[in-house]
């Protein structure tokens, strides 16, 4: 600014700039405006969920500690204990991770460290795709194929079960971990291949020693992220988890997860009833919210 | 330290040439044909990037490669661990003779990996401690006592002349040290495999002036116990340390021979013009 201009010139470069300014703040008001309708969509939301919620509570005198621990959902007798719900939802979401995880990390690992470009590149789109199909087809494919294959083979009477739904949660969450982590694993410097290679480490040891280690706040996001899918997932659910009330103790049991029963009876429940179910809806979302946390430290973590 | 060795060096090639002092010179095994190529031409994919290229290195010596950006000294340093192994649309023909084994017929990569380190352009330590970093090596070749691994450690980081800059904070992560640091400890991961060979691509080209000078002592005094091919775009810096030098030109050797002779008596016109800096 200490060149000097000529008079002229710096007026119209005053007045260009007077209509840059007034455009700018046009439109940063109107990016501004677009910002806080999702905010407030959010604030509404959960403003709306946790009134309902917590009315039987703040109002009607019913303990959020029996409500949480309390094994019996019985709305027409007035019992509301959603206990069996979270172990089952628990349960669904950790056996998919137990199967879902090593499965996608080890895919993920083949298509970015091991696959020639040709086979990666066509694998890797597919299972993209995977992420796209609706997810009321995946508890179709559940109900059609994993469902009878479970009632076959172990004999069971009903093959809707925990079982199930694992399976079924652990293949949804796959295009998301695959995805995810094959990203992280192809951003790790070629450089640490490179290094770790020139002092006679095998390719395998390579992967295992360094690039995996090197893309673990990568990994970690991806399993996070696959977890918040399974946890919230729904409609895929309600098809093969049989629904039943009680704290499953086997893998063939049925179940019923925090979402199915909120979706379940969502539809005629009124009253207290009603209530019950966005609180139901609080605890799934604490759930998910506790997972974003995390999610967000570890992203924190892997800046550094 | 540095004039010292190389005062020392000549003085060693003077009495090899009278015939004395050979004795000396066979017991560091200096002057023996470490590395031999034979003809070697490297293709990528249609693109031939080495054009016959024969040289031997001597045992115990530093060779440099010197030529313009492009020419492919860094693609021939790479034949001799077959880095360019990890390129698919590499082709090779030719021999590549070390310790008389021929590295492209005999398909141990892993072993000749061990017996030829490299240094990079860039330092690359992985993220991870400075220990385990100089372990890395070793722990792939299965040595798992933590008192061979300290010993071996201790020894890698001596002697890459860090050792003292390092040993109070050996298991907080390599990334925090200092570029030319970073370097010196690069180089001792290689040493800790106790390689016949290391290799360094433009290994002081990131650093400060202080930290090359530092690195090119060092290199100065890795040559009693390694053979060393260095990729350097600083005349000064071949002039400075190595034995030999190759300079290179549209990927064929123009010239090889004596240090000494290529800067001072280069016998190619185009050799001349590139070290006494008219191109390239
Ligand atoms: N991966 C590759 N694929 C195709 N061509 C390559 C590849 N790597 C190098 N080349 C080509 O081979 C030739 C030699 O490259 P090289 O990296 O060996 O040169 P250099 O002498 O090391 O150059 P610099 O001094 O810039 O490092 C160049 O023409 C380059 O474009
Ligand atoms: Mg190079």
């Amino acid at each position: 600014m200490s060149i000097p201009t000529e008079n002229k010139q710096t007026e119209n470069i005053g007045k260009a700039n007077k209509r840059k300014y007034f455009l700018e703040s046009v439109s940063s008001k109107l990016f501004m405006i677009c910002a806080l309708l999702s905010v407030i969509t959010l604030v509404l939301i959960i403003g709306f969920v946790f009134y309902k919620g917590s009315h039987p509570f703040v109002v009607g005198g019913y303990s959020f500690i029996d409500f949480l621990f309390g094994t019996d959902w019985v709305p027409s007798e007035d019992k509301f204990g959603i206990f069996p719900m979270i172990i089952a939802s628990i349960y669904a979401t950790i056996g998919a991770l137990i199967i879902g995880v090593p499965i996608g990390l080890f895919t993920a690992i083949f298509l970015a460290e091991i696959a020639s470009t040709r086979v990666a590149k066509i694998i890797s789109p597919a299972i993209q795709l995977l992420a796209g199909i609706p997810s009321v087809l995946y508890g179709v494919f559940g109900l059609a194929i994993i469902v009878p294959f479970l009632q076959n083979t172990f004999g069971l009477a009903k093959g809707q079960s925990l079982i199930a739904v694992i399976l079924v949660l652990a293949i949804m969450m796959l295009p998301t971990i695959v995805t995810v982590a094959e990203t992280a694993i192809r951003a790790v410097p070629q450089s640490y291949r490179e290094g770790s290679l020139a002092l006679g480490v095998s390719h395998i040891g390579t992967i295992f020693r360094v690039i995996v280690p090197a893309a673990k706040s990568g990994i970690m996001t991806a399993v996070v992220l696959g977890l918040g899918r399974a946890i919230g997932e729904t409609m895929a659910v309600i098809l093969v988890a049989g629904n039943s009330l009680i704290v499953p103790t086997s893998l063939t049991d049925s179940i019923r997860p925090l979402t199915t029963n909120i979706a379940l009876e969502m539809g005629y429940a009124a009253g207290t009833h009603q209530e019950m179910l966005f609180a139901t809806g609080i605890v799934l979302f604490s759930f998910i919210l506790i997972l974003n946390f995390v999610l967000a430290k570890i992203s924190a973590k892997g800046g550094n | 330290m540095n004039r010292a060795l190389k005062e020392h060096t000549k003085e060693l090639v003077k009495q090899n040439e009278t015939g004395k002092g050979i004795s000396e010179m066979a017991q560091r095994g200096k002057g023996n044909a470490k590395i031999k190529v034979k003809d070697l031409n490297l293709f990528y994919g249609e693109k031939q990037a080495l054009f016959g290229v024969s040289l031997d290195i001597n045992e115990k010596e530093v060779t440099a490669l010197i030529g313009p950006s492009g020419c492919g000294k860094s693609t021939f340093l790479r034949t001799l661990n077959r880095m360019n192994d990890l390129i698919d649309s590499v082709k090779i023909t030719g021999d590549i003779i070390i310790n008389d084994e021929n590295i492209y017929t005999s398909s141990d990569v892993i072993k000749l990996r061990t017996k030829v380190g490299m240094v990079f352009q860039k330092p690359n330590l992985f993220p991870m401690s400075i220990y385990d970093n100089v372990a890395y090596g070793p722990r792939g070749q299965g040595i798992k006592n933590k008192k061979e691994l300290d010993k071996i450690v201790e020894e890698s980081l001596r002697g890459a002349a860090i050792w003292d800059e390092v040993k109070d904070r050996l298991k907080t992560s390599a990334l925090g040290l200092s570029g030319g640091q970073q370097q010196r400890v690069c180089i001792a991961r290689a040493i800790a495999m106790k390689p016949d060979v290391i290799l360094m691509d433009e290994p002081t080209s990131a650093l400060d002036p202080i930290s090359t000078l530092k690195v090119e002592e060092l290199i100065t005094q890795m040559k009693e116990d390694f053979t060393i091919v260095i990729v350097t775009h600083n005349m000064q810096q071949a002039a400075r340390i190595s034995d030999k030098t190759a300079f290179f030109l549209n990927g064929e050797v123009v010239e090889y021979d004596e240090t000494d002779n290529i800067f001072s008596t280069p016998k190619d016109q185009r050799t001349e013009d590139y070290v006494t800096g008219r191109f390239g």
